[in-house]
């Protein structure tokens, strides 16, 4: 299929790109880092520092959900804000928009491509943090059965296909960051500008979350349920956060999308 | 040939484009290319011609105006006829950090219409016949001005094509490389590809195009063949003589000005006198004429003369 080919052009395109390679090696190096310190000045206390951060030293494998919840609020959305904002307005910038257009390439295919390629970014990055984490954590401290928030305890393998499931949730949360991004990089040929105008957004937006006179605006910010993936880490998996979480995400992205494809659809290219 | 490239490779009616701002780029454009042509788009800085092709190719929307391409109307068809059209636009434009046969494949992935298979082979080719099979490897970014022109070209060259629209194709080529341009234009000529060539340099267009097209400030002020494009122009008549007052009474005398005279010679345009005549009125008046030149029009002499003199772009 043509659209596969274009796809993984395009995705290559991301992961051969040197910062690329740089930002998703931070998040590793992030990963690292918390496991490090963790092992060296021993377990925290009760309620210091991020979520899971107190279990680390009982079961590695929440050393990676420490570090997506350490992410999640800034460095991931940057990492996605960086590869979306350069998406379209990147093209523009160095003119191979036109040329791209006039293969021809379907602009709503482009944007769709484009789309795809930063929200499969989003998930490898995801992906990478976890299984950093896990791997680093198996490493400097001892695995095994896993015990829940909820108390309960399940096996590791149980307690993998739960990372797995946190880590597309977290994917999900990223790709309303990818479609928000894609869209401000339909406006612009200064792709530096449309990275900076998406972090900015994203982080306008978790400003609001935490303004308490505006709590009746909260459930549909964006970025209010982010953090809503400690739900699957209890026995029974509870699933309202979750799925309230991905709801106002899908309407997000929906209304995102629309913005980018009739801007996208009806530019000029004159770059 | 398939009947779509029977009528006209590019016709436009009435194509027009006002740029937010008020700028009118393009003016109620009529263009047509036969098929078969290499058509030479002329015009001077600012003139409407980049814009013309961006509209042709569907990058910009026109404010008013039909557009076909090879007998489709576009943009609405564009997606079937396009890969038809070898395109360079306003200059290269690659990634900086790929290499050129890189870029050439990310260009060719993205076509539906090319099988994958042959992408390799068909780059190669490609870079083959731009010369620069030696440089593929190298990274867009430290090509040269001439390297990144010609990678724009094998782009364009990338499959056959029916139509290539060349937007200043020899711009920051060495004097090989513009000759390879011209012998690269006649060959794809000579396979039966339409050609649509914007370009400054008159003395290409003189030596490679069948038909040329005049743009001034968004109109098209000349079309039509070469040889009825400069038919219209003036014919020039440069008189060497002993005796140059004696040749300007003459020439005043019957009919032909303006006169310019400059030691020992009067150039003159000739209008509608016959040459013959106003020779042998020379001879009889003797004005000791000592060469008597007739020089046709140069491209360069009806561009000036149909696009004004001044320097300064439009506005
Ligand atoms: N995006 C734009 N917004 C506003 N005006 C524009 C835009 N693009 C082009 N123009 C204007 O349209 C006119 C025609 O420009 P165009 O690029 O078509 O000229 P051209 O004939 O290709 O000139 P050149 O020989 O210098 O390449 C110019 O006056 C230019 O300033
Ligand atoms: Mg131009």
């Amino acid at each position: 299929m043509g659209d596969g080919r274009l796809l993984l052009s395009e995705f290559l395109l991301v992961l051969r790109r040197r910062r690329n390679q740089v930002l998703l090696g931070l998040l590793a190096l992030v990963t690292v880092l918390i496991g490090v310190a963790v092992d060296v000045s021993g377990p925290a206390r009760d309620g210091e520092g991020p979520a899971f951060l107190r279990s680390i030293t009982d079961n590695g494998l929440f050393l990676s959900f420490t570090a997506l919840v350490v992410s999640l609020p800034v460095f991931l959305p940057l990492v996605v804000s960086v590869v979306s904002g350069e998406s379209i307005a990147g093209e523009a910038s160095t003119g191979t928009l036109r040329y791209l257009l006039v293969v021809p390439v379907d602009r709503t295919r482009l944007l769709v491509v484009k789309l795809l390629s930063v929200v499969l970014f989003g998930l490898l990055a995801a992906v990478l943090v976890a299984v950093v984490g896990a791997v680093v954590g198996a490493v400097l401290f001892p695995i095994g059965e896993l015990r829940l928030l909820s108390g309960t305890t399940v096996s590791y393998g149980q307690g993998l296909l739960r990372l797995a499931g946190v880590a597309l949730y977290v994917a999900a949360v990223l790709a309303t960051v990818a479609a928000l991004g894609v869209f401000v990089s339909t406006l612009t040929e200064v792709p530096i500008a449309a990275m900076a105008a998406t972090a900015l957004a994203v982080v306008l937006v978790e400003v609001l979350d935490a303004v308490p006179q505006l709590s009746a605006l909260h459930p549909w910010l964006f970025t209010h349920d982010w953090l809503a993936f400690g739900d699957l880490l209890r026995d029974p998996v509870s699933v309202a956060g979750l799925g309230h979480g991905l709801l106002v995400q899908a309407c997000w992205d929906a209304v995102l999308v629309t913005l980018a494809w009739a801007r996208m659809t009806t530019r000029d290219v004159t770059s | 040939m398939g009947p779509s490239t029977e009528g006209a490779a590019v016709t436009t009616r009435g194509l027009t484009k006002r740029f937010r701002g008020g700028q009118v780029a393009v003016d109620r454009l009529d263009l047509d290319v036969p098929p078969g042509a290499v058509y030479g788009f002329l015009g001077p800085n600012g003139s409407g011609k980049t814009t013309t092709i961006r509209m042709l190719l569907g990058l910009v929307s026109p404010t008013a105006g039909t557009a076909r391409l090879l007998g489709q109307p576009v943009p609405a068809a564009s997606a079937s006829v396009l890969p038809r059209v070898g395109a360079l636009v306003e200059g290269p434009a690659f990634h900086p950090y790929l290499s050129g046969r890189a870029n050439l494949r990310r260009l060719d992935a993205a076509d539906r219409t090319t099988a994958p298979r042959t992408s390799a082979a068909r780059t190669a080719a490609a870079l083959e016949r731009v010369g620069l099979s030696a440089a593929a490897g190298k990274r867009y970014r430290v090509y040269s001005l001439g390297m990144r022109q010609r990678l724009g070209l094998a782009a364009a060259l990338l499959r056959p094509r029916d139509l290539l629209v060349l937007d200043e194709p020899t711009n920051g080529l060495d004097p090989q490389g513009t000759r390879e341009v011209r012998t690269l234009v006649r060959e794809v000529a000579a396979d039966g590809t339409t050609v649509l060539v914007s370009t400054h340099l008159l003395a290409e267009v003189e030596q490679i195009c069948s038909h040329v097209g005049v743009m001034s400030a968004g109109r098209l002020v000349a079309a039509g063949t070469l040889a009825e494009v400069t038919a219209g122009a003036t014919t020039r008549v440069r008189v060497e003589c002993r005796q140059p007052a004696v040749a300007v009474t003459v020439l005043t005398g019957l009919g032909v000005s303006p006169v310019r005279t400059e030691a020992g010679t009067v150039d003159a345009e000739l209008a509608t006198a016959d040459p013959e005549q106003v020779l042998a009125a020379l001879v009889a008046a003797g004005a000791g004429v000592r060469q008597f030149v007739l020089a046709r029009a140069r491209l360069e002499d009806l561009f000036v003369e149909l696009t004004g003199a001044g320097f300064d772009v439009r506005g």
